[in-house]
Parts: C-alpha cells; structure tokens; sequence
C-alpha cells in the first residue's frame, strides 16, 4: 500500500527578534490511508508547527520551511496557496485543542457548519444545512436541528468538540489531522471524545494524525507513534513495539512519568528533570543530554541519528547508546 | 430583551433630569447672568428690572423656576424664550439642527470609510512599509487640533483665500433644503477635517483590533476550512474587530450631533456647536439650557443605541 502523506527532512525555522526558532528539525513520517500516526512531544516540541506547515498554515515572510510534504503525489510544501485552500478542509481536514477558542463565538454552529461544506461544494444553503443537521447526529449531539442555530457558547466543552469533529468531517477528508483533541476536556469526555474519533474513523477510513502530549491517548488509538522532542524525531515505531520496548531515555522517561494501572502503587512517578530545551539555541549534539539520567562522553558532541533498533527493523531510535547500554540501565 | 431595553430607557428619562437639574443650577448661582437686567437695556432703572424680573418669575426661588422650566419642556416641548434673539429656544434648535446632523453624519460615513479601510489593509499587512506609513500618518491625525486643520485646509483649498482654490471655503454654508449641490460642496472640506481625527484613530483602533484577532484560534479554523484570505479577514476577523468600533461611533456621533463647536466656527457652518458657543458668551440662559440637554439627549440615547446594537452583534450579551 502507497503512503497517503509522506514527509521527508521536513524543517521550518522562524526569524524572530530574538533568533532563528528551529521549530522543527528535519523530521520523516508517513501515514498509510485510513492508519493512525500518533506525534507525541511536550510543549514547544515542534509536533504543532510540523503539522500546520504540512497544511500550508505558517506561511509567512518570517517563516523558512524545507523538506517535502507529498500527499496523494503532490509536494504541500510547494503547492500554491490556490491549490492549498482547495486541500485544506476538503482532503486534509483538522480537530485543535481548544474549541471554545476555535469555533467563531458569533456566528452560529450552523452557519459555521454550513460555510465548511459550501466552501468545497457547490450546494444550496439549505442542502448545506440538512448535511450539518446529518452531520451532528453523526457526532451523537440530540436535536440536531435547533442545535444548527446555537451560538458556540451555549454549548458545553464535549458538544462544541463533537461540533469541531463534525465540521471536520463535513467533506469526508482523506486525512484528519487532531491536534490535541482531548487536552482542553474533562477526563470522562476526554474518553468519550477520542471513542468517537476512532469510531468515526473506522466507518469513514479517514487517515489520522494525532498530536498529543498524553502517551494515554496515543495508546488507545494510533498505529505507529513518533515521540519528538526539541524538533526532531527521538523515537518512532507501531504503538505495541513502543510501549513494550521503548528504547530512547525519553520515551522511557515519559512513560515513568504518567500512573499505570499495571504497575506496584507504591512506585513513585518519575517526573523529567530540568526545563524542555530553548528552540533558538538548542544544546548541543543530542537535544536530550542535559535531562538525560544515561547521558556519557559523547552525547554533547555528537547528533545522534534516526536508525533502526535492529537491522531491517520498522522500530527506529535516535540515541547514542548501544540498545544493549540502553536495556542494562533499565 | 424588551425588558432590558424598557429599563434603559428609564435610566435614560433620569440622566437627562439629572443633568438638566445641574445645568441650571449652575447657570442660576452664575453671578453674570441675570437675565433681567440683561432684557432692561442700557442703564435700566432699579423699578423696571425689578418689574422684569417678577414678570418672568426670577424672584421666585430656583426650585419654583426650574419647576416651571420643566413642566414647560415636559408637558408643552417648550424649552424657553431666549429673550436676546427674540425667539423661542426650541425654534431656534430646529433651525441650528440640520447643519449640525449634516456636518456629524457626513463626516462620519467618512472617516469610517477611511478608518475601517486603513485599518484593515495595516492589519492584514502587519510591519509593512505601508502598515508603518499609515499608522504613522494616523498618529499625526490624531495629534493635529482640529481647528488648525480647519484654517490650514481653508489656507490651501479654498476659494476665497486658497493657494489652489477649488472648494468653497468658510460661510459658504448653504442649507440641504435649498440646494443640495452646494450643500455637498461647501461640507467637502469641513466633513474632510472633522473626519482626520476620528478617521485616525479608528484606523490604529481597528489595526490593533483585527491584528489581535486574527491570531485567534477561531481564526485558524477558518484557513484550516479553506475559506479565501478575503473571507477570513472580512467575514471572521472583521466581524469581531468591529464590534468595538461600534461602541466609540455611537458615543463620537452622539457627541457631534450636539454641537462640533471647532469645526463649525472655523468654517462658519450655523449649527448647534456655534449657538451654544453664542449664547454661552452672551449668558442667554434658555439657550445655554436647551443646547446642553439636546446635547445630552443625544449623548445618552447614543449609548442606548450601541448598547442595544451590541447585543445583536455579540450573541454572548444577548443570552446573559
């Protein structure tokens, strides 16, 4: 099977007052059609910006952007503004963080809904709106109809996210793109909002990435995880072989530092030492040294690359211990 | 909604007793004016500025007159006799009025034009040359007093006294009435100076707005639809920035329907703003009276206006 998108070194940097922010550092990653890629990575990690600059979002004078974005056989990084407007919200669709602040609080949910659809189809308003009607029930929101003529602050924050997955969904795109779908929920809604990810997914065979910072999410829903941190791919592999085995200190440091059911109570979580790294002058060699509980001799100096963990492995770490070094420190 | 409305109208109907209870306090306790003695004529006698002065109930005490004053406003719209033109307050009003609205609404289409146009093309173009050109040239706007514009555009565009005489210049006033294309003509220039500051500041207002805006979240979900540029700026982001904008215009026009005292003296234009200028030099008290409640009729019922057009405008108030 041909990969739906394809990202290759992808790097973009911007020019602020106060230097060149490499947000993101060369990064690779593809999604198979209808698969879930989960991007995980704190904040300022570069797992946003990668993602918009694939929908052609943080184009600006300021901005410099390298690498390739092929989709469905075409370069995003190269296309026209044109051509990104007819992708945009048609094949490649997006889910943000937080829907109170992402859908426009003076215009109804309808109109909102309505203006998705039109933009890509040529179809009456009243067409549009039945559709967005459909469209509500198919996110589990009652009374769809008068629903259709709400304002989004009526509306709590797990129906304006099921609005926002709604609007998403609107032109049945290729690729939804999630960008922390969850982060701004309430725990109870949080689970119920990424079911109805998965299951609409499922039906629609939509691809998917996710971005999150919570390895709890990434864990229920996506195919294969890539962790990032300070711009760059540290880690990446199918979600089973990354949670079974993680090999970069990282990975391993933010699974030890979220609560698992499968684990003694009586161990302690480990949070990440030190501050995530500044973008505009990272540390040397491997972004990860300073934080490192592993880091030796070599790490300052030397940039780790992406390589696979055994030869002809789909498992990929960048890390300068051996994976033996690696696993005897466990 | 109607409830709401009802209570500010109330709330309206006692600011503007409040006010005209102040003014004419104020003018009462005033030492120069004593309307009597300023209808006797020169060197009256004691006897006949006392017969005046019962003959128009000033020896009665302030609560009776201003009583009286209002009963007449209220139950008859009779805001008093100004005694130094010869003729009832109100008419005088009447006649002052158009002039003002003419020169307040004129020069407001104008400077929101001007203003919303600037604005938009500075926020869309944010550390531009053309951004920092404008906003540049809108702060010399906002700086520069409007009776200074005034003389410097009739020092260069006017017919009379102009370096490229091609608009009528000051006292060519000619009501709307009588002939509309010189009523359009000699308001060029007074609509033009008048609308420079507002126009300036609603422009840095509304850059500073829409740029704030257009970082909103709600504003990438637009691109992230596919929605044009135009329609993200002009449909989401202006829609938002704009509801500011409508708070200070009512407020600004509500202001200048009561008078734009600079404007209309530089250019000799016979509206509110000069008669109350007038009376307020002469001590016509009636006059003085009448052109501060009509200014504050306008101030207040603005605010109504906005306050209930906001609600259309942002459903958030509405529901609350």
């Amino acid at each position: 099977m041909s990969a739906l998108l394809t990202v290759n070194d992808l790097k973009v940097s911007f020019n602020t007052d106060d230097g060149v922010v490499r947000a993101v550092d060369g990064i690779s990653y593809s999604v198979e059609p209808g698969a879930t890629l989960g991007i995980v990575g704190e904040s300022g990690s570069g797992k946003t910006v990668g993602t918009m600059t694939i929908m052609g979002l943080t184009r600006a004078a300021n901005t410099e952007i390298s690498g390739q974005a092929i989709f469905d056989g075409e370069d995003l990084l190269r296309a026209s503004e044109q051509q990104m407007r007819a992708i945009r919200g048609d094949e490649i669709a997006m889910i943000f963080q937080d829907p109170l602040a992402s859908l426009h609080p003076f215009f109804t949910i309808g109109a909102q809904l309505v203006e998705a659809i039109r933009v890509h189809n040529d179809v009456s308003k009243a067409a549009a709106r039945t559709r967005s009607a459909e469209l509500l029930t198919m996110v589990g929101l009652s009374d769809p109809k008068q629903r259709l003529s709400s304002y989004p602050h009526q509306f709590s924050g797990g129906m304006r996210q099921r609005v926002m997955i709604a609007m998403a969904l609107a032109n049945e795109p290729r690729l939804l793109i999630a960008d922390e779908p969850t982060t701004a929920l309430d725990v109870t809604v949080q689970a119920q909002i990424l079911e109805l990810i998965a299951e609409l997914q499922a039906q629609s065979g939509t691809a998917m990435i996710i971005i999150t910072h919570d390895l709890g999410v990434v864990a229920e829903v996506a195919d294969e995880i890539a962790v990032m941190y300070a711009g760059r791919i540290v880690e990446q592999g199918s979600a089973t072989e990354l949670f079974s085995s993680p090999q970069h200190p990282y990975t391993r440091a933010l699974l030890d530092s979220i609560p698992r059911l499968d684990r003694d109570r009586s161990r302690a979580l480990e949070p990440i030492a030190g501050r995530p790294p500044s973008l505009i002058s990272p540390p040397s060699g491997c972004a990860f040294h300073p934080r490192c509980p592993l880091a030796f001799g070599r790490c300052p100096d030397e940039l780790p690359a992406l390589e696979p963990t055994a030869p002809g492995s789909q498992h990929l770490v960048a890390c300068l211990l051996s994976s033996e070094s690696r696993s005897a420190e466990r | 909604m109607i409830r709401y409305i009802l209570r500010r109208l109330l709330w309206v109907v006692f600011l503007l007793f409040a006010v005209s209870l102040i003014t004419f306090v104020i003018f009462y306790l005033l030492p120069s004016a004593d309307p009597a003695a300023l209808r006797a004529g020169r060197q009256p006698n004691p006897a006949l500025v006392e017969s005046i002065r019962h003959q128009l109930g000033l020896d009665q005490p302030w609560y009776v007159q201003y009583g009286r004053y209002m009963k007449n406003l209220v139950f008859h719209f009779d805001f008093g006799f100004s005694y130094q033109n010869g003729v009832p307050v109100r008419q005088l009003i009447f006649s002052r009025l158009p002039a003002s609205i003419s020169l307040a609404a004129g020069a407001a289409v104008l400077w929101l034009v001007v203003g919303i146009g600037v604005g938009v093309i500075a926020a869309v173009r944010p550390r531009t040359k053309l951004d920092r050109a404008s906003m540049g040239l809108a702060l010399v706007g906002i700086s520069a007093p409007v009776y200074w514009l005034g003389l410097v555009a009739l020092y260069l565009f006017s017919a009379d006294i102009g370096l490229i005489p091609i608009l009528p210049g000051a006292n060519s006033y000619v009501p709307l009435s009588e002939d509309p294309a010189a009523w359009f003509t000699s308001l060029i220039m007074p609509w033009c100076v008048l609308a420079v500051s507002f126009a300036a500041f609603y422009s840095r207002l509304l850059r500073g707005n829409l740029t704030e805006v257009l970082s909103e979240d709600y504003i990438r979900t637009a691109r992230a639809k596919g929605l044009s540029e135009r329609r993200v700026v002009f449909r989401h982001g202006l829609r938002s920035a704009i509801t500011p904008i409508v708070t200070i215009f009512g407020l600004d026009l509500g202001i200048l329907l009561g008078g734009a005292i600079l404007t209309e003296t530089v250019f000799n234009i016979p509206g509110i703003g000069r008669l109350s200028y007038a009376s307020i030099v002469r001590s016509d008290l009636p006059v003085i009276q009448g052109t501060v409640l009509l200014g504050a009729f306008f101030i207040v019922f603005a605010n109504l206006l906005v306050d209930i057009f906001y609600a259309f405008l942002d459903p958030r108030v509405r529901y609350q």
